[in-house]
């Protein structure tokens, strides 16, 4: 069997990513002889970046690996669906309303959104609450930078985040799997740890549809299903909000959902991991290494009963 | 619904190849995973398409198997009976290689948390059960083993095929996060078939 080793240079570095994609086409159509033929597909332009404040010291997730599977199920449920089906979302143009408990409510265009504060490479390590993890080169800027921009009131405890549900686009919305929109939310401290961010590319380039473009949230020491996707909605509330996979199955998934390898899923341990990638599997952190961040905004609390 | 009767009555020779190319046929799963591991086609988690993939065929050897006295009695094709034991043997070869990548993928033979999530987590309890009265299935499916149970008890035990097939199917409706699309339709097809072995039963 042939075990697969991590290359030193990552292959995007290597391998432009619009010949990548051509690749993937061609195998999947199977008309490796009409290579030639091929014509180049358009990729997301680059995007300008300062270096961001937190270093990982593990190599990033192959790019093909993090475009192509993917837990998105507007675009269906199947982990290599939404590469294909995603496609047809639009983009262009796109606009965020934030709205609720704050002093200035308004809505961003993402043209704005993409100047509101120096885009940041964050590396950062994302477990599925499935079992299996990836490291992502997120590009984006503190979800912090955003909740300044309208105020939020003294009583705002809470963040929703609401997402887009296009049936026009989205052939997942035609099944009842989840309560649509899909929609998640945070803690107002959560929201605003440095850590939290709204990524708008990955590997240096504009997010592509099925990792949530064109902007998402990124909490990295909570499961990835609590990064909601392709935006078009922030609230500021007093109470806790309901979040989608809370509602589907509550004794599952918790409003916290935060990484941790002491409590189990219901069905399945959450103590290993299978780093994409990699044959044999890892210990789960404690929330996803990083604990020396944000085990302070839990203290006292009952990780077993706030899961 | 009667077969033309060149499809009905084979000749040995006939049903050999017939066998050949059902036992070539049902090695293809296992040739593709294989093949897409070594050229990196399996996608990103290429265990996690092997586990599937196994439970997948194992499930559908299954119902294949549970589909030849059906299709016998509708088609008249009554030496379709003659690949049903390689079909059974295929489903319970594909079981056991869903069960090996459970235990060394996934597991790494770590038999204190095999043990801990067979008696903890319904779905590997349900599978793990499945998996075990499918083996003396096969174990007694050679011609002596018949001779040595009686036809009789043979057959009682050969009932066992029922269980298993509805352990498989809850196995599988069990682990799914939350589309049961899939889970569903084996079900169906499960039941569909218990439908008509019971509507042949009776005529």
């Amino acid at each position: 069997m042939l075990i697969r080793r991590r290359p030193d240079i990552l292959p995007s570095e290597i391998t432009p990513q619009e010949v990548y994609r051509q690749r993937r086409d061609l195998m999947r159509a199977g008309l490796a002889g009409a290579a030639l033929l091929a014509v180049p597909q358009a990729f997301s332009a680059k995007l300008a970046t300062v270096p961001g404040p937190y270093k990982l010291d593990e190599s990033a997730t192959r790019l093909k690996d993090v475009t192509s599977y993917n837990n998105y199920y507007e675009f269906g449920t199947g982990k290599y669906d939404p590469e294909e089906n995603a496609k047809a979302l639009k983009v262009r143009p796109w606009s965020v309303s934030v709205e609720g408990l704050c002093a200035k409510p308004r809505t961003f265009g993402i043209e704005e959104l993409l100047k509101l504060a120096p885009l940041e490479e964050r590396t950062y390590r994302m477990r599925c609450v499935e079992g299996w993890s990836m490291v992502i080169p997120w590009i984006g800027f503190p979800v912090s930078a955003l909740l300044k921009q309208v105020q939020p009131l003294g009583n705002a405890k809470y963040v929703e985040f609401v997402t887009l549900a296009d049936p026009k686009v989205m052939p997942g919305l035609r099944l009842p799997v989840l309560d649509w929109p899909y929609a998640e939310g945070l803690r107002m401290d959560e929201a605003n740890h440095p850590l939290s961010i709204l990524a708008v590319g990955l590997y240096g380039e504009e997010l592509l549809p099925q990792n949530g473009a064109p902007i998402r949230l990124v909490v990295p020491w909570k499961y990835g299903f609590k990064s909601a996707k392709s935006i078009v909605k922030i609230r500021l509330v007093e109470q806790m909000p309901k979040t989608a996979w809370n509602v589907a199955a509550p004794q599952e998934y918790g409003f916290y959902s935060n990484v941790n390898p002491n409590v189990d899923h219901p069905r399945w341990s959450q103590a290993t991991e299978r780093r994409i990638g990699e044959l044999t599997k890892r210990k789960t952190l404690m929330f996803n290494g990083y604990a020396n961040e944000v085990a302070s905004l839990y203290t006292g609390m009952d990780l077993k009963k706030f899961y | 619904m009667q077969a033309p009767s060149a499809l009905r009555m084979l000749s040995p020779r006939q049903v050999l190849a017939a066998k050949i190319v059902v036992f070539a046929i049902s090695l293809l799963p296992l040739a593709w995973w294989i093949w897409g591991f070594n050229r990196d086609l399996l996608g990103a988690n290429p265990v996690e398409t092997i586990t599937h993939g196994t439970g997948d065929w194992c499930l559908r050897f299954l119902l294949i198997t549970l589909a030849v006295t059906p299709m016998r009695k509708l088609t008249g094709m009554h030496w379709l009976l003659r690949l049903r034991r390689m079909l059974g043997l295929f489903a319970f070869f594909y079981g056991s290689l869903h069960l090996t990548t459970y235990l060394w993928l996934d597991q790494f033979f770590d038999w204190n948390a095999i043990l801990k999530d067979i008696v903890k987590r319904p779905f590997i309890t349900l599978g793990f059960a499945a998996y075990i009265l499918m083996a003396p299935l096969a174990l007694t499916s050679f011609d002596a083993a018949i001779r040595w149970l009686g036809a009789r008890n043979w057959q009682r035990l050969h009932r066992a095929v029922y269980a298993v097939a509805i352990l498989g199917v809850l196995h599988f409706w069990w682990l799914v996060k939350r589309d049961l699309t899939e889970p569903i339709i084996y079900a169906v097809l499960l039941g569909g078939l218990f439908a008509a072995r019971w509507h042949y039963r009776k005529t």
